[in-house]
């Protein structure tokens, strides 16, 4: 048995390490089978670098026509699977067609990688970068290994920031007035806000406050369209009456953001809302949606 | 049967609920073994959602809570080595705040907040601010912050009363109970902080437990003002018991505010009454500003309320309008009553009323009447003898309503009216308003119908305590007040009057004429001058009402001037009855002219007699003359000229004033409108009664049997003209009574001795009367029988009593 499974295995065993794997921060992302795992973290303009090692087994050799190396960044559909659409796509020539006896290492680097978007992991779309290491050969199939690395990248605080605010109601039953202290928070912002009871007129049960995000995807008539509620922050418990202000503090930290990703690369965007929700007595919800745009803060700014 | 089902449900749900608890509080204790914070959170949070019920009891859910309590304690516990462990308790307090509902988040946020404050990394009035603040967005739980209560305590040294409410399921009093346990050990510990002076030491201290407790009140005051709107309505009146049962768990923050050592004067003026009055005036809930108000008063020290009077005075006029201002403010004036001179007072009063209103000039101008009306009330109860004080305030009222616009606004009415009833009922004596020199110029300012209102009220405390008015000075001022009732108002034409209303208004005013009354005649008719020159005023409606009284209230003074005749004649005298007379004649002209003839007769007449008595024959002949003036013009109804040619004659017959010649011409004309009435029988029997006009029994000069009997006569033959008219007209016999009526007459003076009327006459009318009745049989007349049959009865009845009378009659026969 095991003589058959290594009749079928891969001659050898490709490795790829960063320069800096040491010290470069790790980020956690969800892989194929859905366990979480933990890749290098890199941003945009970073040059990476690092070694390859192709080492065969006990004592085979492995012949080759090429050895190369690719970075690519790609986005997968899910209705459209096995297609992969990449955007960038770098490649790095290791060797030349040859022999490979014993363990062999390549270095290899990509300096300052244009690397526009982030990585992304949603509901339909998923948006990717790998190394990608072929040993290429002649009648049977190549030698093929991924690495997969995550891309974040950060905004600076936008310059102009306004509070959402916004009377709403139905007329002679409910009106209240609500405030957000900015249209734009950072992952790990605070949302600051209250609502004010201005006419109460049904009894309200409780009130909570959604975060919601709206995925996508395609265009045209195939476009989809996804929403999850992300968090659900109860804001208060009972009824108000007439005059009533209620605070709010949500901190956005605990939630799984990512920015507001806007048209990326005409495949899919990603927008976040803040849904206000009331609920009455006899269970009747009433909601207020309001766009706010979510960006990553360089962390300890 | 139903309750002891509801509490089997509860119990299930209680056993439902700790069952959970204690799941929970399982895993979080593994958590809490093993050092894991986020389970450590996850589960404590999930421990407490059981607290989310609304389904128990209180009781239950005391017991509920108190299994969750315990369980917090060592959450604390793991908190407090947490941050020794490195974990920051900034980052704690962030962590628990990520509970997605709220009752959790708000029980784990009150417990890091404890190892917070202690830990001293921030300042403990900050936290507790932050902590207050996140309370009252929680409406359902009982307990959150009990424990904040005593964490306060023990950091701060001051106290809090943290009132943490359960109103969703129409409030769980264990709660409520268990707070107020609370508050009680932290009132105890406030004042051992204080006694102590820790809060005093330090500036900044005072000033953080100033404002901790100022929130406090705050929130606890609207959580205390919204219970009313929590649960059904039929309730409301319960909820209301309850919520006075726990105003003083209220009431309570302020008392703490009095007794913390380091609020002075100045603190006192500058934020904690500002603020206090603050959230007074924006509750708009009447329960609670009367109940705070008191509050206000009671806790501090006079001193205090001396000195900030302006601001105190000012919210009162912004309160509900169904809270008595003026209990509010007589109680704070009570309590300055033996500790300070009273006239500084009053000044020190009406100086800040007057400025309270002169720095609000939008300030409606019920708010300032109503600041007058207290000031008035303060004013009576504590100067009763100062009549200058009180009419000054009326003086300020009036100078405030100048140049406005007559009232239209109805509470600002009722306000004036409780403004002008005031002094009136205090004094219970008209005779102390009429003295303010402002009232009516306040009076001025209220509209028609309400000014008529006001008027009632006067006159029905003038009537109620008997009170005379003697002067016609106090008349005239009267009047001025009266105006509204006494004579139309311009515009007023339109208005619908209801019938009943204006005669009750103008009845109470006649009344009302009978209570001016001086002993002195000169000044009595001062009086009746005044009150004539203000009721000729009144128009055709009102004189009716007005100028009898008027008239009797003069007769009233002539007769007492009869009574003093030796003493009052002499030219000088001005008063003399013929004087007034000549008034009297003037009024009722007035009278008449407005079509009330009839009574303009009767007065005449009342008034002739009256100058008979006076010996003024000239005077009574004019009376009369004015009498037969308007019989003639006026009087056109049948009925009414028989009512009054009686009343002429019954008036004329008891007149011994006249000379022949007068008297002649009189009766004459008397008699001849006897005869000139329209119906048969009413000739008749006015003529048979003119026969009265010639014999009148104690006046020597009066016995003219021939023309009594010619006016018997004359009846006779009237009655007879009746009877073939009546045969002529409908076949059947006329009225035999008016035979057996002038029968009557004939026997009376036959009686009196006149000579003229001889038995034999009576004997032939007896017969005619007999013969007419048996000439018609056809319809009963059993009135006209039996008076026939019980005048013969007399006539025996004479007969055999004997005597010198029985003999006249012997040749009767019957």
């Amino acid at each position: 048995m095991n003589y058959l499974i290594g009749a079928f295995k891969p001659p050898c065993h490709i490795k790829i390490t960063y320069s800096d794997a040491k010290t470069r921060k790790q980020a956690s992302i969800k892989k194929e089978n859905g366990q979480m795992t933990m890749v290098p973290l890199f941003y945009s303009q970073e040059t990476i670098g690092g070694e390859v090692s192709i080492e065969p087994f006990h004592g085979k050799k492995v012949e080759h026509i090429g050895v190369k190396i690719e970075l690519l960044g790609q986005i997968e559909l899910y209705f459209d699977r096995g297609n992969f659409y990449d955007f960038t796509s770098l490649v790095r020539e290791l060797d030349v067609p040859g022999e490979i006896y014993e363990r062999k290492s390549y270095q290899f680097e990509f300096s300052t990688v244009e690397m526009p978007f982030e990585s992304y992991n949603g509901v339909n779309v998923r948006l990717r970068y790998i190394l990608k290491v072929t040993v290429s050969r002649n009648y049977v199939s190549n030698i093929v290994e991924y690495q997969e690395f995550c891309v974040r990248n950060y905004t600076p605080p936008p310059t102009i920031n306004n509070s959402i605010k916004m009377e709403v109601g139905i007329e002679d039953c409910l009106h209240i007035e609500f405030e957000y202290n900015k249209s734009k928070y950072h992952l790990k912002d605070v949302i600051i806000g209250k609502i004010y009871f201005l006419l109460v007129r049904i009894k309200i049960k409780n009130m909570e406050l959604e975060i919601r995000r709206r995925e996508s995807t395609g265009s045209g008539p195939n476009t989809y369209v996804e929403t999850e509620t992300l968090a659900k922050f109860e804001l208060m418990d009972g009824a108000p009456v007439r005059g009533e202000s209620i605070p709010i503090r949500l901190f956005l930290s605990p939630y799984e953001l990512t920015p507001t990703y806007r048209n990326i690369n005409n495949k899919f965007s990603v927008k976040y809302y803040l849904n206000l929700v009331l609920v009455d007595e006899e269970d009747r919800r009433y909601f207020k949606q309001q766009e706010v745009t979510m960006y990553r803060l360089l962390e300890n700014q | 049967m139903m309750l002891d089902a509801g509490g089997e449900d509860e119990e299930k749900w209680l056993a439902e609920g700790i069952a959970g608890l204690q799941h929970n509080a399982f895993y979080m204790h593994r958590a809490l073994d093993s050092n894991n914070l986020r389970d450590a959170l996850k589960y404590s949070a999930q421990m407490l959602s059981e607290l989310r019920t609304s389904r128990l009891s209180p009781h239950k859910y005391y017991e509920l809570y108190m299994r969750a309590f315990d369980e917090l304690r060592k959450l604390e516990m793991f908190f407090k080595e947490e941050t020794k462990r490195g974990c920051t308790v900034i980052d704690l307090y962030e962590l628990v705040q990520h509970a997605g509902n709220i009752l959790p988040r708000l029980y784990l946020l009150c417990t890091v907040g404890s190892v917070y404050i202690k830990s001293k990394e921030a300042p403990a009035k900050d936290i507790l601010k932050d902590l207050c603040r996140n309370v009252s967005w929680v409406f359902n739980i009982p307990f959150v912050v009990s424990s904040l209560g005593v964490i306060s305590l023990k950091s701060v040294g001051i106290s809090c009363l943290i009132l943490v409410r359960s109103m969703k399921d129409g409030g769980n009093w264990c709660g409520w109970l268990g707070n107020l346990e609370h508050a009680s050990v932290g009132k105890r510990h406030c004042m051992i902080a204080t006694q102590k002076g820790m809060v005093a030491r330090d500036g900044d201290g005072v000033i953080d437990a100033v404002e901790f407790v100022l929130q406090n009140f705050t929130e606890m005051n609207k959580l205390w003002v919204r219970m009313q709107h929590q649960g059904p309505v039929r309730e409301k009146e319960k909820r209301e018991k309850e919520r006075s049962e726990l105003r003083d768990l209220v009431g309570k923050n302020l008392h703490v505010l009095s007794q913390i050592d380091g609020v002075d004067l100045d603190m006192y003026k500058e934020t904690v009454l500002p603020r206090v009055l603050e959230q007074v005036v924006n509750c708009k809930d009447d329960l609670a500003q009367h109940y705070l108000m008191d509050c206000i008063i009671q806790v501090f020290p006079d001193e205090y309320h001396l000195q900030t009077l302006e601001t105190l005075l000012s919210a009162c006029p912004q309160l509900q309008p169904t809270v008595d201002i003026m209990t509010v403010l007589s109680q704070l004036m009570e309590r300055f009553c033996p500790s300070f001179f009273k006239w500084k007072l009053f000044s020190k009063l009406s100086h800040a009323i007057g400025k309270v209103i002169d720095s609000q000039p939008d300030m409606p101008i019920v708010g300032a009447i109503s600041l007058y009306v207290s000031l008035l009330t303060f004013t009576l109860r504590v100067h009763p003898d100062r009549l200058d004080y009180v009419d000054q305030v009326l003086g300020s009222c009036v100078k405030k309503l100048s140049g406005k616009p007559r009232i239209e606004d109805n509470k600002a009415t009722k306000q004036i009216v409780a403004l002008l009833s005031a002094p009136v009922e205090k004094y219970n004596d008209i005779d102390t308003a009429l003295k303010l020199s402002n009232y009516p110029r306040v009076m001025d300012h209220l509209d028609h119908s309400t000014k008529k209102v006001m008027a009632v009220v006067i006159i029905q405390s003038i009537m109620k305590n008997n009170t005379h008015i003697s002067t016609a000075d106090k008349v005239e001022a009267l009047f001025e007040l009266l105006k509204g009732l006494i004579k139309d108002m311009d515009g007023t034409q339109d208005e619908e009057l209801d019938e009943e209303d204006f005669k009750e208004e103008q009845n109470s005013v006649a009344g009302l004429v009978h209570m001016f009354y001086n002993d002195d005649p000169e000044e009595m008719l001062q009086i009746i001058c005044t009150v004539r020159k203000h009721i000729l005023l009144g128009g055709p409606k009102r004189l009716a009402f007005t100028v009898p009284p008027l008239i009797f209230s003069a007769l009233k003074l002539v007769r007492s001037l009869q009574g003093h005749d030796g003493e009052a004649v002499g030219e000088d005298v001005p008063t003399t009855p013929k004087k007034i007379f000549q008034i009297l004649n003037q009024t009722i002209e007035a009278l008449s002219s407005v079509p009330s003839s009839e009574l303009a007769l009767r007065l005449y007449l009342q008034c002739a007699e009256a100058a008979n008595d006076c010996d003024l024959e000239p005077v009574a002949y004019e009376f009369f003359t004015q009498a037969f003036i308007l019989y003639e013009e006026e009087v056109a109804d049948s009925k009414a000229q028989v009512t009054a040619i009686h009343l002429i004659i019954g008036t004329l017959q008891r007149m011994n004033v006249f000379g022949v010649e007068n008297r002649d011409t009189l009766t004459h004309k008397a008699t001849g409108y006897s005869a000139k009435l329209l119906k048969k029988p009413d000739q008749c029997r006015a003529v048979y009664a003119c026969s009265h006009l010639f014999w009148v029994d104690d006046q020597d000069g009066i016995k003219d049997g021939e023309r009594v009997l010619l006016c018997l006569k004359r009846a006779l033959r009237i009655a007879n003209a009746a009877q073939q008219m009546a045969n002529a007209a409908r076949g059947s016999a006329g009225p035999v009574s008016l035979f057996v009526e002038i029968l009557n007459k004939y026997l009376y003076f036959f009686e009196k001795g006149n000579p003229q009327i001889t038995s034999a006459a009576i004997q032939g009318l007896i017969e005619l009367i007999v013969t007419e009745m048996q000439s018609d049989n056809s319809t009963a007349r059993p009135a006209a029988d039996s008076f026939f049959a019980s005048t013969l009865r007399y006539v025996q009845f004479q007969k055999q009593k004997g005597g010198a009378v029985g003999e006249r009659y012997e040749h009767i026969k019957v």
